[in-house]
């Protein structure tokens, strides 16, 4: 009998501690691998189980509103009606950064990279370009031979941080764009197809001739799709990669007192590839649960070593610049749990 | 009758079973219970679909279903092209899947020699066991290429003063949406016709035959007329399936918010808006408009299949096989 007891005292001790030692948290799914690794990797360092559903942006966005989890993510930040939701108690961390690219099929032009600008895929995503020798695309292009042929857009289907990103930058050049289409996860667009998911939109370009769209820069380089050069804030035109999108967060200059919900699309910087963003975490800046809020805490402190930063660029994303890393850490001691600070250890 | 009222009917003289043992009480009780439990979850369903929608109703009425708006970012919404879409695209899919699985079903019973019989019939119940997003795949990468570059192109040349098969060829459509899904729908329409029409009495045909009847008459007057409710109820199980299906239909269909009359035109459907639109979506509004659209899905599909059934029954009225089983 008193074996049995203490076998069960046992587990529910164990259970307990287990409980204690986990988190959860759902969202974005453009992060997902390097969450994944990192939330693995952490695991095997500090034995904190933390458990990430990759159920979309605006799922996350929900359910840190609803308090199911204890942290969220989101590829676009939350807007000021739904941080009133939360009373104000969220501090969104800066993870990595993602890009978007525009991909095309024009066999014709070889390995030549075409040359955009925002204006430029403005009108070819209003409709107003419809022949790839439009003379518009052609005056970027000096020296292209371009094709007296259809231009057919396609864009991404599924609500997606992608077409966040995207619509967030084609919505600071024109006015039209902004009271007509605006920036989300999905908008009414003006033509087009519509590819399920960065695979789908790859298909639909991959398989006609004169298709151009957009997807996430990692997708495009893990597939070697062929994609083009965008003219930054600078005037260079610029080939998206790790480092230019490391650039357009670096660019963008930062107060002290940010709430890190910044758009870094069209960013100033020589080297600033224009259309990326950050990723985040939604974090509660006053956590109920003290033993969770110190979960949290550590492992955003490790989110930020080198270590961690390093993974994320082994899996293409482009980690963040040394001035973002160092907000990031002066504002981690200032998460409470229940109005105190939380403790140490 | 439906089910329920036959579970009621048999409730109603158990006299036997009053004094039965406690097994069998128990028992009784049991399939009760799981006899009520599904229309008790059905009604949940659509209470919960009604009161997500309730916002979208308030605010469109019924503006919704004759709009073809879909704005989330002015947060303006409207589902005809949706509607429309998941109809076309079904009924595309009967067109070509219906005679093609009774054909098949036909043969198998009447024509095939013995041996080949079993095998086809399985190898054609397997494609049921392949998951949608398969199909999708192989869509995209197999049957939306030599769509774009041999069929379509075809039938424009061939049919292109119909106005179904005019404008631009992109390759995603309303008619890979619809060939997809006929594809998909065949092993269920030919599964359950093989059956139906096995189950016709050997006499029916002998009959025939005996009257000088070629076997074609034979399965033209005396089989297909005699299993016709039961074919029907096939029919309908095909169209179900279509009206619902989404991640196949998603891939291949171009997902463009527009009525067109052109089948190579893109389009969507409203289990495909869903599908893609559920995850991402954050407004109240965007959500309910959602929750709208997974409302007029339940209440097309329960119309379409309620007219089906009609339809039917008002054909096969006092036949025989499988008639019960509408």
């Amino acid at each position: 009998m008193s074996r049995l007891t203490l076998l069960l005292v046992g587990g529910i001790a164990v259970t307990s501690s287990a409980a204690a030692q986990s988190l959860t948290g759902a969202g974005a799914t453009f992060p997902n691998p390097v969450y994944t690794k990192w939330f693995d990797a952490y695991h095997k360092k500090t034995g904190v189980q933390i458990n990430y559903q990759s159920i979309g942006s605006g799922g996350g966005i929900r359910q840190f509103t609803e308090g199911t989890v204890d942290f969220g993510a989101t590829d676009g930040p939350m807007n000021e009606p739904q941080i009133q939701a939360v009373n104000g108690n969220v501090l969104h961390v800066p993870t990595v950064l993602g890009a978007v690219v525009v991909t095309y099929n024009l066999p014709s032009l070889g390995d030549t990279k075409l040359k955009f600008d925002g204006n430029v895929l403005v009108d070819i995503f209003m409709g107003r370009i419809t022949k790839w020798n439009d003379p518009k695309i052609a005056a970027l292009n000096s020296g292209v031979k371009l094709p007296d042929q259809d231009l057919i857009v396609v864009h991404r289907s599924d609500g997606s941080g992608t077409t966040y990103v995207f619509t967030d930058y084609l919505n600071k050049f024109s006015r039209e764009w902004k009271d007509k289409v605006g920036y989300a996860t999905s908008v009414n667009w003006p033509v087009g197809l519509g590819g399920k998911g960065n695979e789908g939109v790859t298909q639909q370009v991959k398989q006609v001739e004169g298709a151009l769209g957009y997807v996430e820069l990692i997708y495009a380089i893990s597939n070697k799709l062929p994609y083009a050069q965008v003219k930054n804030a600078a005037g260079n035109f610029i080939t998206p990669s790790l480092e230019t999108v490391t650039a357009a967060a670096a660019g963008t200059k930062l107060q002290k007192d940010t709430d890190f919900r910044v758009s870094i699309t069209n960013a100033p910087g020589a080297d600033a590839y224009p259309v990326a963003s950050f990723t985040w975490l939604l974090i509660r800046k006053d956590n109920k649960d003290p033993a969770k809020a110190k979960l949290i805490r550590d492992f955003l402190q490790w989110m930020i070593t080198p270590e961690a930063q390093k993974m994320a660029a082994e899996l293409h994303y482009a980690p963040l610049p040394a001035p973002v890393v160092s907000l990031v850490q002066a504002r981690i001691p200032t998460l409470k749990a229940s109005g105190k600070a939380i403790a140490l250890n | 009758m439906t089910a329920l009222e036959e579970t009621a009917v048999r409730s109603a003289q158990p006299v036997s079973l009053e004094r039965a043992n406690y097994g069998d009480r128990v028992f009784k009780l049991v399939l009760t219970a799981a006899a009520f439990l599904i229309p008790i979850l059905l009604g949940f369903l659509v209470y919960e679909l009604w009161s997500g929608s309730r916002l979208a109703i308030d605010r469109f009425g019924f503006d919704f279903i004759t709009s073809s708006t879909w704005d989330p970012v002015a947060e303006e919404f409207g589902a005809l092209p949706l509607i429309f879409g998941t109809l076309l695209s079904s009924l595309i899919a009967l067109v070509i899947a219906v005679p093609l699985s009774l054909g098949v079903a036909i043969y198998l019973t009447e024509f095939a020699p013995k041996a080949v019989r079993q095998p086809v019939a399985f190898l054609i119940g397997l494609l049921a066991a392949i998951p949608s997003v398969v199909y999708g795949l192989w869509g995209i990468f197999v049957l939306i290429p030599v769509l774009r570059t041999t069929a379509f192109p075809l039938l424009r040349d061939a049919l292109g003063f119909l106005p179904l098969f005019q404008g631009a060829i992109y390759g995603p459509s309303m008619l890979a949406a619809g060939i997809i899904l006929a594809i998909m729908i065949m092993p269920y329409v030919m599964s359950v016709s093989r059956e139906v029409l096995l189950a016709v009495p050997n006499t029916q045909r002998e009959a025939a035959l005996a009257l000088g009847a070629t076997r074609w008459e034979a399965v033209i007057t005396a089989v297909v007329p005699y299993a016709r409710s039961g074919l029907g109820g096939a029919v309908i199980l095909g169209l179900g399936r279509a009206l619902g299906e989404t991640m196949a239909v998603t891939m291949v269909i171009g997902n463009r918010h527009e009525v067109a009359a052109s089948l190579f035109a893109p389009g969507y459907t409203m289990a495909a808006a869903i599908a893609n639109e559920f995850s991402e979506a954050v407004g109240d509004l965007h959500l309910s408009a959602l929750a709208f659209v997974a409302f007029v899905l339940f209440l097309v599909t329960v119309l379409v299949n309620a007219g089906a059934r009609l339809l039917i029954w008002r054909v096969a009225r006092g036949s025989g096989a499988g008639s019960s089983a509408l």
